[in-house]
């Protein structure tokens, strides 16, 4: 009887547990972002930024995916973005980059301060995937909203994009990327 | 009753988790998401450059930017080793072309061959796109008109202005079937103010042109102009070049042989003179350095 009487009570907390679990999980979707890269080389400094980043977020599982459309990329100069899709990034055959991965923290942030953490997955853009750890920052705003920032460098060779010769001091090597989200609670 | 209870304790331990991953993989999400979204996927780079290599091609330049372009020809290949094989003659035309829109692009020129100016007007009507709207081809207006200023000794010409204009217009219609291979083809008119008693004022022909991609920066281009012309044997010829465009970073670089001198409508779709046959063949290349004014502004769609 004692048994049963303490079964009984592990079943109603487990109950009570089961709002608490889903209204943790809450996937946010980012409703406005931009995404955008930076090349700094000798000769000419490159940039580049799309806002048809699309994001979500799951704040129980830490899972995060975000997807670009490599084409939406604009860039001040148009022969370069035509370079850009059918010289480097081969848009045609890879439409889109992107990234899935898990918060290696677990997302506990008080209304209206930053957090620092990291995101652990698999970046993909040329078609080639690569395993990275990426710093984000995320904050709770007061309208119930996520703001995440991230920075970081993604190295062309690394995604099998080839710069020619001729071209070494035109393109950097390496090159900066930020991302600039804002998540609201998907419906 | 014990048994009963621990069981739906397990069953519910179970379940919970499962209906948090059952939300699946948030990536794919966003690609399902993406590909439902009906968004018009517009073909680029049909060509490399505006022009295929005499002909125009249905490429503009984009809203706000300035292509500065050098076209030169060398002499006759014919002309023999005293005059390095042609490479001793040159004629030139220096051209500056306008975006005011992306779909809408002014030009001015001035040839060295006759001492033509040059002004046109290119309109892009249809762009090729897949996704929310298919559109097979491409398709773009061009209308050019001439002043040849050339000094002729002719007294008629010299006294009456009219006679030193000329007018082209073409139709250009263009598919990019795969990454590698672009086809053209235009009904072409050129209209010539003047012209001597045994030739007719307008001329009608039809330009074909394309261009294959042998790598990712450097492709082999043809065109080919057959005039419809009811007067046989009148010194002219059709046009037939061939050449490559390679991409440099923000130059195209087009290398090429073909069997007209003069540069625009004008002159290679009706006078054109020399013959492959007999060596009348002239090298020549197109430079195009392409500068942005756009800003950081985005573009016009």
């Amino acid at each position: 009887m004692h048994t049963m009487k303490k079964a009984f009570l592990v079943f109603l907390v487990s109950l009570l547990m089961c709002p608490a679990l889903t209204a943790q999980t809450i996937t946010y979707k980012c409703s406005k972002g931009t995404a955008g890269f930076f090349s700094k080389a000798p000769l000419e400094n490159i940039e580049a930024a799309s806002d048809k980043i699309t994001s979500l977020l799951n704040t129980g599982t830490g899972e995060v995916a975000v997807l670009i459309p490599v084409k939406s990329f604009k860039f001040e100069n148009g022969l370069m973005q035509e370079h850009f899709n059918e010289n480097y990034m081969e848009s045609d055959k890879y439409p889109n980059a992107s990234f899935k991965g898990k918060l290696l923290d677990s997302c506990v942030v008080q209304q209206g301060t930053a957090q620092r953490m990291d995101v652990e997955g698999e970046l993909t853009i040329h078609g080639v995937t690569v395993k990275r750890v990426i710093p984000v920052q995320i904050k709770y705003n007061s309208d119930g909203s996520l703001q995440v920032a991230s920075a970081f460098v993604v190295a062309l060779a690394d995604h099998q994009i080839t710069i020619p010769k001729l071209m070494y001091k035109n393109i950097a090597e390496k090159v900066d990327v930020t991302l600039d989200l804002i998540f609201s609670p998907k419906k | 009753m014990k048994q009963f209870n621990i069981i739906s304790i397990i069953g519910l331990w179970i379940l919970v988790p499962l209906t948090i991953h059952a939300q699946g993989d948030l990536l794919s999400e966003l690609e399902e998401d993406a590909a439902a979204e009906a968004v018009s996927d517009i073909t680029m780079a049909t060509f490399k450059s505006t022009r295929i290599i005499n002909t125009q091609s249905v490429e503009l330049i984009p809203a706000s930017h300035l292509d500065f372009r050098i076209s030169h020809r060398f002499g006759q290949i014919n002309s023999g080793a005293y005059n390095f094989w042609g490479l001793d003659q040159a004629t030139i035309r220096l051209g500056l072309e306008y975006g005011l829109w992306d779909r809408i692009n002014i030009g001015v020129g001035r040839s060295s061959f006759q001492k033509v100016y040059d002004g046109y007007f290119k309109l892009k009507i249809l762009r090729q796109q897949t996704g929310a709207r298919t559109i097979p081809v491409s398709l773009v207006w061009f209308s050019n008109m001439s002043l040849t200023t050339l000094k002729t000794g002719n007294q008629y010409i010299e006294d009456h202005f009219y006679t030193r204009l000329a007018y082209a217009h073409q139709l250009l219609i263009a598919r990019k079937f795969s990454q590698g291979l672009s086809l053209q083809v235009a009904p072409v008119l050129v209209h010539y103010n003047y012209v001597s008693a045994d030739r007719e004022n307008n001329l009608y022909a039809v330009a074909f042109g394309g261009r294959a991609k042998v790598s990712k920066r450097i492709s082999v281009n043809l065109d080919y102009i057959y005039r419809i012309d009811p007067i046989r044997d009148n010194g002219y010829y059709n046009s037939l070049s061939v050449g490559i465009d390679i991409e440099t970073g923000g130059h195209v670089f087009q290398l090429h042989a073909t069997n007209s001198q003069g540069m625009i409508e004008e002159y290679f779709v009706g006078q054109t003179t020399g013959r492959w046959q007999d060596g009348d063949i002239y090298i020549g290349f197109n430079i195009s350095r392409l500068f942005s004014f756009a800003g950081k502004r985005t573009r016009r769609g």
